[in-house]
């Protein structure tokens, strides 16, 4: 091919699809994290003993092939990893945004496609500085009332106390966001991955929505539950 | 005072004589080559980015000249061959229904009525199978079937279906191919590309074509381009009328300017009148918009049988409604060919029977086709075209008929050229609707598309070898033509601003307008050409004392480039009315009332006008006719007849 | 009818701008967008003001020159409809329309509502075409498309490149406009040569011209004049991840 590029072209891996494909494969594994997560939680509905003993069993998870803990320290780290390349990545691409659109509008245009789609960037940022305030709160119990020495369930229970409602509204609105984040995350990463028929454009936005709608109640069960009683 | 001179009759001296099936094979043999070597040490200016220009620049560059494309648009992607809707004729007898190139040929040569040149158009019908074959390589997704093979369809009443076409954007296809082929080579280094410029004057220097004056439209910089060659393809003037279905854009200039110069101007008054177009909807309307002829396959043309009877369509009964064409032309009815529809509509208009705003309009009523076929089908076969009129007009034709009304659509006249595709002035070429060659007084349906690319492919590209061979013609930038052309644009550019009258250029160009539709329009008289060269006389001289143009030549001014285009198309103006007045005949889309049969069909003069009317300029107004005769020797004249 | 027009107002590259407000008297609601502007013009021009500049040509929604947004959308209130082909019936009497040209670092404003579109050309340059030069190609026939990718590959085709994509996106991003012509010319046999260079050349072009990256925010396609889906960026994010595998 006898062709002169008449820019410098920007390497591959750097381009805004390439660093879009690190934000889809980086965001659906923390989706799959999620999941896991919230099975987890779930069993505090059989029984406080059963969610201690699986939290005991994640440290335990790997051994004996493992010395104890190694396995949950790899996944933190692959995590770690995860979130840092899908951050890194957004943070590149907003501000590329950013300056591919400079000027805004006099008159400002109302959303035509998906109110999710636009606040994924705040959201996000949002879903992120809850992430750190949940494991101060709940890994490591640095700001929880049980304190850090205590079981696992206790945490949970004291945590979403009655009393501490606001807690329970906290992470209600903050599981709202992760939704919204993930209603039109796991469309986009699909779609990024290459997802191009209409009817597998229907799926993927149904798949997306059923999702997010099952992380949220999943996750939100375990506070209202604590919260009106029926655990603990 | 004579309005016109008769000068020397001229010849087409690169046409080889001989068989025609050989003539361009033989042409191509004797046009001397360039040595590949050599190709990068020349030039060549192409203006225009259409389907003619387009591909010629890209052709050129490939070839290996080093070419300089110039276009007033944003992008070259943006020239009005892309609003073609229909598709492109070619020979290719892919359905085995007995077309050839012969056939193709003989259908355009009768097609033009007996007035285009018989070895150019054979040589289209040639070159016209390379063209799909060359489009579909670029992958241009022309309408398949099933089987995966191109689809074609009979178009404007031909007997074979010849028309290759991409659903109702044929143009904007084939033009996004030339497109793309030119922006391959610009990435390569072979176009250098100039968008948002435009040519307001050529040089020419010892004879020959050399260059160009062109203004960036962006900063108002007026600045020259000297090369070895100039071709071309700025399009037609169809917009000298104000209103047609041509881009606002559309203007005469780089042809006019040509013409100022020694080419000489042919056929100017062969101007193409399209039947089904929206009618004017009232006085802000600045364009008129073509709906594809098909519809006419199952609407009736209709007006009131009185002229004062002002009921809505709806309220008129049966007995008293006139469906003029179904009574005047019983054995075709409303599928009479375009300059016959056209005038029919004219004339019930002009007895005040027309509909709509302004009483300049026919009805086009599917009630019928609904009634007979269902809304199913009938939505199945126009629902696109429906929409479309649905959405300029606001009225739903399944409910109340639509309103349609002719409109300037091409025009066949042209800068005169050879078979080389030369003008006059050496080394200046002229290709796609710019130059007169193929269509005669009349083109045929999805023949446009076809010439344009014939000539920026396949012919341009082998006859401009046999000029530049005799290049490169040397550095020519110190030489007093050079700076007298740039000089002359400026005050041009100066005068048209320091008038600062009372009239915008619009009034004018609408007042122009006007004046061409009713006086050169379908039906032409003595008397009224007479009046009418009058009448632009006067107004062009009311437009250099009263004419308005806001802001400066230094900044976009789009209304600057709007007065420059309007003054060139006054001095057009007279000419097409000068020689439509020498053309006392009716030919093709152009009936000349003086000249009819008994029935008040149009009646053709072959042993007076069977010729190529190809003016020279005169500063005086006085123009010169050069008169280039046309040979039948293949397609014997006869006459169309459709009652 | 009666309107109020603001207009963004700039003088050149280097103006600041402002919104400017007119009355436009008398309009007929059957004028289009563009000729209640022409009205607007002949005044200002006739009370020695300077006229709006605006692009536009073919003034049938085909040529792409046109656009503006109208009211904070791109073409408009109408659906699939260019500026050109949008008329005033879709207004009310009285009504204060804005109108502002597009906006996007890669689109910089050249005068009032016309910008410099000219990095769309630079996306093609790099290769949006099929390397097919005059006097190579083989019979049209030689070989046949299945219908189903013809189809596909034309509604890929049908874009104007008129930028509302564009400038309707948050991100000022022009996948829409890439993915449209990877498509058309990716569904096509002859177009498979250089399917992979295409897409890599093309979107390093985008970015280097200065467009941001797409969210799948699908404001693009619901302003696109021709209805161009988003799922050919899919199709594109498809041909680029296959690009990048085989290096």
């Amino acid at each position: 091919m006898t062709k002169a590029p008449v820019r410098k072209p920007v390497p591959a891996t750097r381009s805004t699809v390439s660093l879009k494909l690190l934000m889809a494969v980086t965001g659906l594994l923390l989706v799959a994290f999620l999941f896991a997560h919230m099975t987890g939680n779930l069993k505090l509905f059989v029984g406080p003993e059963n969610f201690d003993h699986y939290a005991h069993w994640l440290r335990t998870l790997g051994t004996p092939l493992l010395p104890e803990t190694w396995y949950l320290w790899i996944q933190r780290a692959g995590l770690t990893v995860a979130l840092i390349g899908h951050i890194a990545a957004a943070t590149i691409l907003a501000r590329r945004a950013r300056k591919a659109r400079p000027v805004r509008y006099a008159h400002r245009p109302k959303v035509q496609g998906s109110y999710a789609a636009r606040t994924m960037r705040w959201g996000g940022v949002i879903v992120l500085l809850f992430v750190i305030y949940h494991i101060l709160d709940l890994t490591t119990g640095t700001v929880n009332p049980a304190g850090g020495d205590s079981e696992p369930s206790a945490r949970v229970i004291a945590d979403f106390a009655p009393g501490r409602w606001y807690v329970t509204l906290f992470y209600t609105l903050a599981i709202v966001a992760v939704g919204l984040h993930l209603r039109h995350g796991i469309f986009s990463a699909v779609r990024t991955l290459g997802q191009r028929s209409p009817r597998g454009e229907r799926r993927a936005r149904q798949a997306a929505l059923v999702l997010s709608l099952v992380l949220v109640i999943g996750y939100l069960s375990v506070p209202f539950a604590v919260l009106t009683g029926l655990v603990g | 005072m004579e309005l016109w001179e008769n000068g020397d009759p001229i010849r087409d001296e690169a046409a080889p004589d001989g068989p025609i099936e050989t003539r361009w094979e033989r042409r191509r043999f004797s046009a001397k080559l360039v040595n590949p070597a050599n190709r990068r040490k020349l030039s060549v200016i192409v203006v225009g980015t259409g389907l003619a220009g387009g591909s010629a620049a890209a052709t050129l560059a490939e070839a290996g000249y080093r070419v300089r494309s110039y276009c007033y648009q944003d992008s070259p992607r943006r020239a009005h061959s892309i609003a073609a809707q229909g598709g492109i004729n070619a020979a290719k007898n892919y359905r085995n229904d007995g077309d050839s190139v012969y056939r193709l040929f003989y259908d355009t040569v009768k097609g033009g009525d007996f007035r285009a040149r018989e070895s150019n158009v054979y040589r289209l019908a040639e070159v016209s199978v390379n063209i799909i074959d060359q489009c579909v390589a670029q992958g241009v997704p022309f309408a398949r079937e099933y089987g995966g093979l191109l689809d074609n369809r009979s178009f404007g009443g031909t007997q074979v279906s010849r028309t290759f076409y991409a659903r109702g954007q044929t143009g904007q296809q084939l033009l996004l191919g030339a497109y793309q082929a030119m922006e391959r080579q610009i990435a390569a280094g072979n176009i250098e590309m100039h968008a948002r410029h435009e040519m307001l004057e050529l040089i020419v220097v010892d004879g020959r074509a050399r260059g160009i004056v062109v203004r960036d439209l962006v900063t108002g910089e007026i600045t020259t381009d000297l090369a070895d060659a100039v071709v071309l393809a700025s399009g037609g003037y169809g917009n000298v009328f104000f209103l047609s279905t041509n881009a606002k854009g559309c203007n005469v200039t780089a042809t006019w300017r040509a013409h100022r110069k020694g080419a000489l101007f042919a056929n100017p008054c062969y101007t193409q009148i399209h039947p089904t177009c929206i009618p004017e909807s009232g006085t802000h309307q600045s364009k008129l918009t073509l709906m594809s002829e098909s519809l006419r396959n199952d609407g009736r043309v209709w007006v009131p049988l009185s002229a004062s009877d002002k009921r809505p369509p709806g309220d008129i009964p049966e007995d008293e409604r006139d469906y003029y064409l179904e009574r005047i032309y019983p054995s075709f009815g409303n599928l009479v060919p375009r300059d016959i529809a056209s005038r029919a509509a004219k004339n019930v208009c002009d007895e005040g029977r027309g509909v709509g705003p302004g009483g300049l309009g026919v009805y086009l009523d599917f009630a019928d086709a609904i009634e007979r076929l269902g809304v199913k089908a009938v939505e199945a076969k126009y629902g696109n075209l429906f929409e479309m009129y649905q959405r300029i007009t606001g009225e739903d034709p399944y409910q109340v008929p639509m309103r349609i009304y002719p409109a300037v659509h091409y025009t066949m006249g042209g800068l005169w050229v050879d078979y080389d595709l030369q003008s006059t002035i050496p080394g200046l070429f002229v290709i796609g609707e710019a130059n007169f060659s193929d269509h005669g007084a009349n083109r045929l349906g999805a023949s446009a598309l076809m010439q344009g690319l014939a000539d920026g492919y396949f012919v341009l590209p082998n006859t401009i070898n046999n000029y530049l061979a005799g290049g490169p013609f040397g550095d020519i930038s110190d030489r007093p033509e050079v700076a007298s052309a740039l000089s002359s644009v400026e005050s041009r550019v100066q005068k048209l601003l320091d008038v600062d009258g009372d009239r915008t250029v619009d009034s004018f160009h609408r007042e122009l307008g006007h004046i061409m539709w009713e006086y050169c329009g379908m039906e032409r008289t003595e008397e009224g050409l007479t009046k009418a060269i009058g009448l632009i006389r006067g107004l062009r001289d009311e437009f250099w004392t009263r004419v308005k143009v806001p802001g400066t030549g230094e900044q976009l001014n789009q209304n600057l480039e709007k007065a420059g285009r309007v003054a060139d198309f006054f001095e057009l103006a007279e000419l097409m009315c000068i020689d439509a007045l020498h053309r006392a005949e009716s030919a093709g889309g152009h009936f000349r009332a003086e000249s009819q049969t008994p029935d008040g069909e149009a009646l053709r003069h072959d042993d007076e006008f069977s010729y190529v009317a190809a003016w020279a300029f005169s500063a005086e107004g006085r123009p010169t006719l050069h008169k280039e005769d046309l040979d039948f020797e293949y397609v014997h004249p006869s006459t169309r007849s459709y009652k | 009818m009666d309107i109020q027009v603001r207009v963004w107002r700039q003088d050149g590259p280097s103006d600041k701008g402002r919104m400017v407000s007119y009355d436009v008297k008398d309009i007929s609601p059957d004028a289009s967008f563009l000729e209640m502007l022409d009205v607007l013009n002949e005044k200002l021009i006739l009370d020695g003001d300077d006229p709006v500049a605006f692009d536009h040509d073919c003034r049938e929604g085909i040529c792409g020159m046109c656009g503006m947004m109208i009211n904070g959308v791109a073409h408009g209130p109408e659906r699939a409809t260019t500026t050109c082909q949008l008329h005033m019936r879709h207004f009310s009497d009285g009504d204060v329309i804005d109108v502002e040209p597009w906006r996007a670092a890669a689109f910089p404003v050249i005068k009032d509502l016309v910008v410099d579109r000219g990095a769309f050309d630079s996306i093609i340059q790099a290769g949006g075409y099929i390397s097919a030069p005059t006097g190579t190609a083989p019979d049209a026939h030689a070989t046949p498309v299945p219908k189903a990718d013809a189809d596909a590959a034309f509604e890929a085709a049908t874009c104007i490149g008129c930028g509302a994509c564009v400038a309707a996106c948050p991100n000022g991003s022009s996948m829409l406009f890439t993915a449209a012509k990877v498509s058309h010319l990716g569904l096509l046999p002859q177009g498979q040569p250089e399917r992979d260079s295409r897409v890599l050349d093309m979107i390093a072009a985008q970015d280097e011209a200065g467009f941001g990256g797409c969210t799948n925010a699908g404001e693009c396609t619901t302003v696109c004049p021709k209805g161009i889906p988003l799922t050919l960026i899919g199709r594109l994010n498809a041909d680029y991840r296959n690009a990048l595998r085989k290096g």
